[in-house]
Formats: structure tokens, sequence, C-alpha cells
């Protein structure tokens, strides 16, 4: 392990200007499975990878109904992920008592963001270990948040997190220019698309992943399993995925799945974003 | 409870204002009240301001016991400015100020510490008019045109038959003078100096006071009791 005479103390700087603590945190989130969110102007979806812990347990919960215009998705401790969802749903109803409309998901992210900031603050606290993707629509439109341990918060057209989400990055890097347009279903497909992207070759079935949707006349929901199994067989994901695994590449590297050899129908449209995208923002907000 | 306790509550009103009219016109919202101040039965202060903007969206009018009506204001200058401070663009429209209200309004009653007040809450936000009212025990609904105190008996009745959606703001402000004429005639504690104020997608304006034409010589007000049989 790592070790050095800084990093026992949440509260302690190194003399390089760093907070180890709160580092370990942020890798805490690299730990776990993946979460993806990406978002239109009317909607935003979520998705995740469900890992079970072994063959003879289920999976953990990843993404959760905040209220129903919120959701997240997690990564990382999932324990820490449910007290999180559980400050923002009573924090949502709270609002929701005293003026009867929906509380607008930026206060609710820099609320949940000041939360995790005291944690990096306080000697006798650690920080949270866990990643929040917030999927939200409120007055102003759509919107996708990424809640980090640090207490930062980011906001985003398209993101990934938990372990391989450089794959899916890569990916939603190649596309994200097009999503204020998307249709609902074109953003499930690229959210599926993406979470295969972090399976390292592994068979995308309905099993193993989650995807939940939030957008203008929808409210937050989860879809089931087999709606979601329905989309990937509809957008012969599978069948695609075939092709390019046939290859046998080594899944060494964390963005494997963005040295892979484009979808073929996909090929055309994901090289001219690639084209049209040099020196655009990295988010359009 | 102490007996220290009971004392610190409201059990009656001082110093009172009277009715409150509200309507919706076609550009939005339309208020008016008088600016007199009750000193239980008298007419202790002449100009009182009740019609009050809130934040961008909302007009708030008050009848009651004034000095509770500024520490509702009080409140309601806390809530906008912390509002504004998150300075994201959202902003608290008049249903939310409304319900807000509400619940301040049904806590209060709820410590049987009213705040003594019947509130209209008028708004246009987002091409939306909005109209409620909330009294002081927490009752609280919307209505196309809202009246309190006396009002609610004389006015109301005035604006069943006469209200329609597309009234110009000429035709609102006739309207609300026909209603304070009567309340003015009828009601004791009605004072001949009025304000009204308008809220539009615009912004809000409230309108410096003005009086309206009387006309006592009407054979009625001459001998009052001429009419009114009694036992002695």
């Amino acid at each position: 392990m790592f070790r050095n005479q800084y990093d026992t103390d949440v509260t302690t700087w190194s003399p390089a200007g760093r907070l180890f603590q709160v580092e370990y945190a942020m890798e805490a989130v690299k730990q776990g499975s993946a979460a993806i969110g990406l978002r239109s102007k009317t909607h935003v979806v979520l998705a995740c990878v469900n890992k079970a812990n072994s063959e003879l347990s289920s999976h953990q919960k990843k993404i959760f109904k905040v209220d129903d215009h919120i959701g997240v998705a997690i990564a990382g401790l999932t324990a820490d992920g449910r007290v999180l969802s559980r400050f923002m749903r009573s924090e949502c109803i709270n609002y929701n008592y005293t003026f009867e409309s929906p509380l607008p998901v930026g206060r609710l992210v820099v609320q949940l963001a000041d939360k995790a900031q005291v944690c990096t603050q306080r000697s006798w606290k650690r920080p949270y270990g866990v990643g929040l993707l917030v999927a939200g629509l409120d007055e102003s439109g759509a919107h996708l948040y990424y809640n980090c341990p640090s207490g930062n918060y980011f906001e985003y057209q398209a993101f990934a997190i938990g372990s391989r989400s450089q794959a899916a990055k890569t990916y939603l890097e190649r596309r994200f220019g097009n999503f204020n347009g998307s249709s609902r279903e074109d953003l499930i497909k690229d959210a599926l698309i993406a979470t295969r992207e972090t399976l390292q070759g592994e068979k995308l079935k309905s099993s193993i992943c989650t995807v939940a949707v939030v957008g203008v006349g929808e409210p937050f929901h989860i879809l089931d399993q087999d709606t979601v199994q329905q989309l990937i067989d509809a957008f012969e994901i599978v069948s695609e995925e075939e092709v390019p695994s046939a290859e046998s590449q080594p899944p060494s590297e964390e963005d494997a799945g963005a040295g892979q050899a484009p979808p073929a129908d996909q090929g055309a449209g994901a090289d001219q974003g690639a084209v049209a995208d040099q020196g655009a923002a990295p988010m359009d907000i | 409870m102490g007996s220290g306790a009971d004392s610190e509550r409201t059990l009656y009103p001082y110093v009172t204002g009277s009715s409150v009219v509200a309507i919706k016109y076609k550009d939005g919202i339309l208020m008016a009240a008088d600016m007199g101040g009750s000193y239980g039965s008298t007419l202790r202060y002449k100009s009182i301001e009740r019609l009050k903007p809130i934040g961008k969206h909302t007009l708030l009018g008050a009848s009651g016991e004034i000095s509770d009506f500024q520490e509702i204001l009080r409140f309601l200058d806390e809530l906008i400015l912390n509002d504004n401070m998150w300075d994201d663009g959202n902003s608290l429209g008049p249903k939310e100020v409304h319900n807000y209200l509400t619940r301040v309004m049904y806590n209060r009653r709820n410590k049987f510490n009213p705040l003594w007040n019947s509130l209209v809450i008028g708004g246009v936000k987002n091409g939306q008019k909005y109209l409620g009212m909330v009294n002081m025990i927490g009752i609280n609904f919307n209505d196309n045109h809202v009246a309190t105190g006396l009002g609610n008996h004389l006015a109301r009745p005035i604006l069943r038959d006469e209200w329609n959606e597309n009234l110009t703001f000429e035709e609102g402000v006739k309207l609300l003078e026909k209603c304070m004429r009567v309340l003015l005639y009828r009601d004791r504690s009605a004072v001949n100096k009025i304000q009204i104020a308008k809220i539009t997608e615009e912004g809000t304006t409230v309108f410096p006071p003005f009086s309206l034409k009387t006309y006592w010589e009407f054979s009625a007000f001459k001998n009052p009791a001429a009419s009114a049989v009694g036992s002695w």
C-alpha cells in the first residue's frame, strides 16, 4: 500500500497541497461498477452496470428515485449512496411541503455538495465514498450533475463514473454534440451502448444493467427489465457485439472499448462527430 | 404552559386594515385596498400601504392586524433574499409564495398564536395568472376574484355578476372602483383613500392613492334609522 505521513487525517494537508483522504474517497468511486448519464434538452437517461458480489447473491441497487423530477445513479460505496439519496428525498419533500413545487435540481446538488464538503473539513468525519450522477428536470430544463466526494460538483451533457468508465466517456465524447437534440429513444440507445463499452466484451443483457429516464411529461422511473431487454434487442446491440468481440482484443486497458472499431452503422456518424467536436467545449451548458 | 406564554399571544387585533379586493384581468391581476388603519373602531391611521410587491412575480394584499402584516413582510423579505442569493435563474412565483404563507398561517394558528390577517396573493409567472387567499386560520383557495373581510359580502356578489376573464385594465379598474365605492358607503372602517395595484408579466405597479367621488344625498343615507324599526 501507498503510505505517507499525511494520509491518516482528512484535514491534514500534504506539502504538495493535497488531501490524500479525499483523493482516496474519489478512488472509491472508480472502484464501483459503472454509472452513466446523458441528457437532451428534454430528457435525462441514467444507466448503470449491476455487479453481484457473489454467485449466490443478487446485485445492489444503484439507481434511486429521489422525487418525480429527480433521480440518482451512484458508483462507489452503495451504503453511502443510500444515505445521500435519503437526504435528497428528504430535501425534496420538505421543499414540496413548503412551496408545493419541485425543488430546482441545481439547488439540491449544491446542498448535496455542501454536505460532502463538510466531511472534508472535520477531523472526526470521513468523506463519502460515493459519486452521484444526479438527473433532473426543472423550470430551466433537463440537467445532469456529477457530485464528487470532495464536495465538488459539475454539470454535464453526458458523463460516466465507476470502473472502466473511461471507455464509456470516450464513446460519449465522440457523440455528445448531438445529444441536445436527441430523442428519448436515441438517448437510451446511447446509454446502452456506453454501458456496453464498460463491459470488457461481456455480453450486454438486461440482467446486468439498469436504465432510468426522466423527462418532460415523464416522471423519473426505472425501466423494467423486460423493456430494457427489448430495447437491447431492438437496437441490435447484441448482434453488433459479436463482430468486434470476435477479434478477441485483450481488454487489459481501461479504455479498451474505445479502441474497438465502432459498430458498422455508427461508424460514419461517429467519425463525423469526432471531427465536428474538435475545438468544441467539453460540455455545452 | 406558563401564564407568561399566554400573554405573548395575539388574542385580538389592535390596528386593523379593512377589505382587499382583487381580480384577474386580461393581462394579470388587479388589487385594491384603502389606506385606513383602525385602532378598534377609531380610524387612527390614514396612509397605511396594504398592497406590497413580493419578489418579481407576486403581489400581496393584507387586511387585519397591521403589525402582523409587517411581520409577514419581514418573513417574505428574508425568503425572497435567500431565493435571490442562489442566483441560479430559478425564482419563487405566486403559487410558491401562496403555499409558503399558507404554511406560516396554519402553523401559527396551530400554536394558538395566529397572525391576524387575511392575505390576498396575486401574480403572473410564465404567462400563468394566479390569484389566491389565505386567512388567519389557514383556509386557502384560488379564484378568479377574491375579497377579504366585508368585501367578501359586499364586493364579491358584484364581481360574480360583472367579472369576466377578458376585462381590460380600464374595465378592471372601473369594476374595482365600483366595489370600493360600495365598501366605502357601507363599511364603517373604510376610508376614502384608495390604492390600486396591478401585476403583469412586465412587473408590479402600485398606483398613487386617490379618492372616489361620492354622493351622500341619497334619502336612505339621510335618516339611516328611519326604516330600522326597533323596540325602543
